[in-house]
């Protein structure tokens, strides 16, 4: 469904990103997991055409989205939710999801998949009303990831979903992360917490400094020594 | 004599409450120095106080229809202003051409009544997208190209544009001032006060303007782009905002608003030069400051205290003062609050 073929990045001298390829297939959860600075955000950026110097080709659905702009992505089905949140302080809960349907033309699916939002979400319909400036980092997140949805993406682009959070709130997130994919949404996810990423994903790529060193079922890298050692903790 | 005594004792007075307000931690911890600090302030407090009611008292009715003249002028520079907060809200850039696009707003408008003959609130539409073609035309051959520039650049190329349309505009229309065909001249009555006609219909159409600019940005689809690009603009590329168009449309917005100033003035002020966008202009950047910039509501707030304070000074002290009041009003409010009125009191955030 999203396949990423040799992608080089660049961000002014530095080559962020050398040549790397991945492939999403549908219905699937992939995971990408690395430490910090490994380029994990750099590749779902670039997947969105918000970075300026790349090289190398993105198709999605079979079509080539390499220099489509970021507006036509997301029309396209690929939606991102960034990392460190970045939901629009000054609007409300409502209004920030009523955003995230920006592309969308059909107002009563708007309406119902908002209604979808808020039972995956309670806690934001009672904040419906509040601004997002105002919410706590965890009901951030859950905005945040509500309104990747309201777009009705075919691919939701997740960036470390659990930063910052408690961990009776990722284990949260994580088992919505869940069943949004069992309700039919494709979901590639970049993750620190490999323990959990590779929990819930069925294929996982292993980022170190631009380059992929390791990729392969989820289980099977999770089991593995030199995985266990470097992300596991032991 | 006695109006620069009273103007004298209210400016020591504004100076004292600055002072003080700026170094709330030192000043309460001797009681000795706040008492005395507290006396003189309210000493003179009491004395320019008394002046201005004296001042006042003597014509009640005079000041009143020179405070709600104060209102419609400072409206105008609202409507420019708010060109001015939402550009710089959305692309963080100070358009200094943007007082050209009034001078553009108010020939077109002059044209329209004149060779076109069109009737006034015909011309006033005429002028308001004409004004909105040279500000969007601005936008793509100036500033579009220089989106990932330096700011500096970006700032000095708008300068650099203010000079060019300016000079285009003597070269057009000729140095020499035209004269607006009076409209409006008829006296309206509000109790004991009589009101321009002029300055009503200025008011009004202002006032209509700013409400609709109101619903735009709240309720519609393009003005919550418009919202959620200055707030986030990855966030809002993210959601499928299409960022260029929704730049553009806010030079569009901006521009139409300072058309309309443009003509509205015109009927106030019947003269009109290439080189009047200056001033204006310049009073509208400082009123969008004092409110807090990239805040629309505070555009008009500062728009309004502006034009009022403008027109009271004129009133009361003298007109050689008209201009300077604005950045006086200036300086005091950002040594007070350095992010505007209504300005967020966060360190900017790039
Ligand atoms: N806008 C930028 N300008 C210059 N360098 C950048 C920019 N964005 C990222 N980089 C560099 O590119 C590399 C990859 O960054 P990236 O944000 O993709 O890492 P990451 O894997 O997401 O890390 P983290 O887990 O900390 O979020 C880093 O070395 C970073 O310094
Ligand atoms: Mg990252």
């Amino acid at each position: 469904m999203l396949k990423v073929t040799d992608l080089h990045v660049y961000y002014g001298g530095i080559h962020a990103i050398k040549g790397i390829s991945l492939s999403v297939k549908e219905g699937q959860i992939v995971s990408l997991i690395g430490a910090n600075g490994a380029g994990k955000s750099t590749c779902l950026n670039t997947i969105c055409n918000l970075v300026n110097n790349s090289k190398g080709k993105i198709s999605f659905l079979d079509r080539d989205i390499t220099s489509a702009p970021p507006h036509k992505i997301v029309k396209l089905g690929v939606a991102q939710v960034p990392e460190g949140r970045k939901v629009f302080p000054q609007m409300t809960v409502a209004e920030n999801l009523d955003m995230g349907a920006y592309v969308r033309k059909d107002k009563s699916g708007v309406r119902h998949d908002m209604g979808k939002v808020y039972k995956l979400f309670p806690r934001l319909l009672e904040r419906k009303n509040q601004l997002a400036g105002t919410l706590s980092g965890g009901e951030q997140q859950m905005l945040a990831i509500g309104r990747g949805l309201m777009a009705k993406p075919r691919i939701l682009l997740l960036d470390e979903p659990s930063m910052g959070l408690a961990p009776l709130l990722v284990r949260e997130i994580f088992s919505i992360i869940r069943e949004i994919n069992s309700l039919g949404t494709t979901i590639l996810l970049v993750e620190q917490n490999a323990n959990m990423a590779l929990s819930i994903a069925n294929y996982a790529y292993v980022l170190e400094t631009g380059r992929i060193v390791l990729e392969g079922e989820a289980k099977v890298l999770a089991a593995d020594e030199k995985v266990k050692a470097a992300y596991l903790g032991g | 004599m006695q109006p620069v005594f009273g103007f004298a004792l209210f400016a020591v007075f504004v100076a004292l409450i600055v002072v003080l307000a700026r170094n709330k931690k030192r000043f309460p911890a001797n009681p000795i120095s706040s008492f005395f600090f507290g006396f003189i302030i309210v000493l003179l407090a009491i004395g320019a106080a008394n002046y201005f009611m004296v001042a006042i008292s003597a014509n009640r009715l005079y000041f009143w229809q020179q405070t709600i003249y104060g209102v419609s002028l400072g409206s105008v520079y609202a409507l420019i202003a708010l060109g001015y907060t939402m550009v710089y809200g959305i692309v963080r850039l100070i358009n200094f051409a943007h007082g050209e696009i009034y001078m553009i707003g108010a020939y077109a408008g002059f044209f329209g009544v004149t060779s076109l003959g069109f009737p006034f609130y015909f011309a006033l539409i005429f002028a308001m997208l004409t004004a909105a073609l040279a500000g969007v035309i601005v936008e793509r051959i100036a500033y579009k190209p220089l989106r990932k520039a330096p700011r500096l650049a970006v700032l000095i190329t708008a300068i650099g544009m203010s000079l060019l349309l300016q000079n285009v505009g003597q070269k057009i229309f000729g140095s020499i001032p035209r004269s607006f065909p009076r409209q409006f001249t008829g006296l309206y009555r509000i109790g004991e006060i009589n009101l321009d006609q002029s300055r009503v219909i200025v008011f009004a159409v202002t006032f209509l303007l700013m409400v609709a600019l109101q619903y735009f940005v709240t309720f519609t689809k393009p003005g919550k782009a418009m919202r959620a690009v200055s707030q986030d603009r990855d966030a809002a590329q993210m959601v499928g905002v299409n960022v260029d168009r929704t730049i553009s449309l806010t030079f569009f917005v901006g521009s139409l608003l300072a058309g309309a100033a443009g003509i509205l003035v015109a009927i106030v002020f019947p003269q009109i030069r290439p080189t009047m966008g200056l001033m204006p202009g310049l009073k509208a950047f400082v009123a969008a400051v004092i409110g807090g910039i990239g805040i629309i509501p505070g555009a008009v707030l500062g728009g309004l205290i502006i034009g009022v304070s403008e027109n009271l000074v004129t009133a009361y002290i003298s007109s050689s003062w008209r201009d300077a009041i604005a950045f006086g009003l200036l300086i005091l409010i950002l040594l007070v609050k350095p992010s505007g009125i209504l300005g967020r009191n966060t360190r900017e955030k790039v």
